[in-house]
């Protein structure tokens, strides 16, 4: 694990190293947030909708109860921004993305084509991981932002259309307006961008680590899923903690 | 391609001197010293596992020795910026087209990534080094749409963008009909005499390393068995090197009832 650890590391301070040659990858970058993009834009609303709307659904005949429904708006805001769209769109994305970052790069490595890059002085780092890392670190931000404004947008449908919360749709963005700031959505995205560079690190790490043929790369797939969820979920709680010092 | 540049700063020589690799215990290669000279087609055969393409790939940089070294010119490739100085290109087994990739984007890969010409150059370079090795009107395909053959062609095309002073040749003619092996030998011995590149080709194809080699040496298990011109080859009566320069399909024969 420690070690797995360490490569990671290595493979991040090699693309930071990178970085200043970033724009001279700009197409490659461009392809991938277009295939980022395309991969899961439809997911990411419909996940996000129902979420919101659960979310709703579940704590709004509880604050009802106790006369509270007035800020369900908020709390669905504050609930979406902070915690639920960061994690789990990047969840969604290291599925979607990281798994497919993974596959691409391991079976370039099982058939010898980064060795191929390689032996024609091309840097696989800047070549294959930097475009991901980038791309992936881009849009996982815009993709957070996009699913906060959809699970608003499905808390409020579940509100004004549940005969246990009767709250209408004014209200409801009303008290979303009250107490979401901006702070709160800067909160998420900044998780967001923390959670997409470990997914984009991960995965191509898993990538150029796989040996074998077939039976490699899909090892090295399911280890950058787990891998990354599981940093996630871990980096989650220590990234909100830092994050509270500036509430 | 500066195909009638001075020989002399076309090619360059290769020198293995006491060449050791282990992985995880066991010894492939045993201390391998050969040379191999300036323009030389030099073959390296051996049975299957003998370490023939881990020399390959310690060569053109792929993987570390355990001990000795690897000159170039004279010069060790462990050395600082060595590798960098000269041009070396290799062909692999597979080919090693990247698979995302057109066969003209393949082709032109390394000069576009090295921002060496603008982007018609490189088109007609892509181009040219396509028809130069029979190729003519496959730019747009993807490498799954090629055969075997064409592959590896498209492989030595973009090796030849890279106008090395030394090739390394991979199983050039595995998974190939005796038909297109022989198109590739040829591929392999025309470009030798019209570039003057030193080619260093890793085989078991005998007729392959008979047909085009101007020096041949024999691995087994990690260790250089015999080593001179093919005449010299056929003549050394070493039992290990005349089993693997004979062997023969010969069906048993059953006595009639």
């Amino acid at each position: 694990m420690f070690q797995s650890i360490g490569e990671m590391m290595v493979l991040l301070l090699r693309t930071l190293q990178a970085t200043p040659k970033l724009w001279r990858e700009k197409h490659k970058v461009a392809e991938q947030l277009f295939e980022i993009g395309n991969a899961s834009l439809l997911m990411a609303c419909l996940l996000s909708l129902f979420i919101g709307g659960v979310i709703a659904l579940q704590s709004g005949p509880l604050l009802a109860k106790y006369g509270l429904s007035g800020s369900i708006g908020g709390m669905v805001g504050v609930a979406m921004c902070k915690e639920l769209a960061p994690v789990m769109m990047a969840v969604l994305i290291a599925g979607r993305i990281g798994s497919s970052m993974a596959a691409e790069i391991g079976s370039m490595r099982v058939y010898q084509e980064i060795d191929a890059l390689r032996t024609m002085n091309i840097n696989p780092i800047h070549y294959l991981v930097l475009p991901r890392v980038v791309a992936i670190s881009v849009a996982l931000p815009m993709l957070v932002v996009f699913s906060m404004l959809v699970g608003w947008v499905g808390g409020a449908l579940v509100c004004a259309s549940n005969e246990h919360i009767h709250i209408t749709r004014e209200a409801f963005f009303g008290s979303l307006r009250q107490i979401v700031e901006f702070k709160d959505v800067m909160n998420g995205v900044v998780k967001s961008f923390i959670f997409a560079v470990t997914i984009g690190v991960v995965s191509c790490t898993q990538g150029l680590q796989t040996i074998g043929g077939p039976r490699g790369i899909g090892r090295s797939v399911t280890k950058a899923v787990v891998n990354s969820i599981v940093m996630i979920l871990l980096l989650d709680y220590f990234v909100t903690r830092f994050l509270m010092y500036f509430d | 391609m500066n195909g009638d540049a001075n020989p002399t700063h076309q090619s360059v020589s290769v020198q293995v001197r006491g060449l050791r690799k282990s992985y995880g215990g066991t010894e492939v290669l045993h201390g391998i010293d050969l040379e191999v000279a300036s323009g030389e087609i030099f073959v390296i055969m051996g049975p299957s596992g003998s370490g023939k393409s881990v020399l390959l790939r310690h060569i053109i940089g792929l993987e570390e020795p355990d001990a000795g070294d690897i000159l170039i010119d004279g010069e060790s490739i462990l050395s600082e910026g060595v590798m960098d100085k000269h041009r070396m290109a290799m062909v692999f087994q597979s080919g090693a087209l990247l698979n995302s990739l057109s066969v003209a984007d393949n082709v032109g890969i390394y000069l576009r990534e090295h921002r060496l010409k603008n982007s018609a150059e490189i088109d007609q370079i892509v181009r040219e080094k396509l028809e130069l090795l029979g190729l003519k009107g496959v730019e747009k395909k993807l490498p799954n749409e090629l055969s075997g053959g064409m592959k590896k062609r498209v492989a030595i095309a973009r090796a030849l963008v890279i106008e090395p002073q030394l090739i390394l040749y991979d199983e050039p003619t595995s998974e190939l009909d005796p038909l297109i092996a022989v198109t590739i030998g040829q591929e392999i011995l025309n470009l030798s005499r019209r570039i003057h590149v030193t080619s260093l080709v890793v085989t078991h194809d005998r007729d392959l390393a008979f047909g085009i080699a101007d020096r041949i040496a024999l691995m087994h298990e990690g260790r250089i068995l015999a080593i001179g011109k093919p005449d010299e080859v056929k003549r050394n009566t070493d039992p290990l090197v005349q089993r693997f320069l004979t062997a023969d399909f010969k069906p048993q024969l059953t006595e009639a009832v």
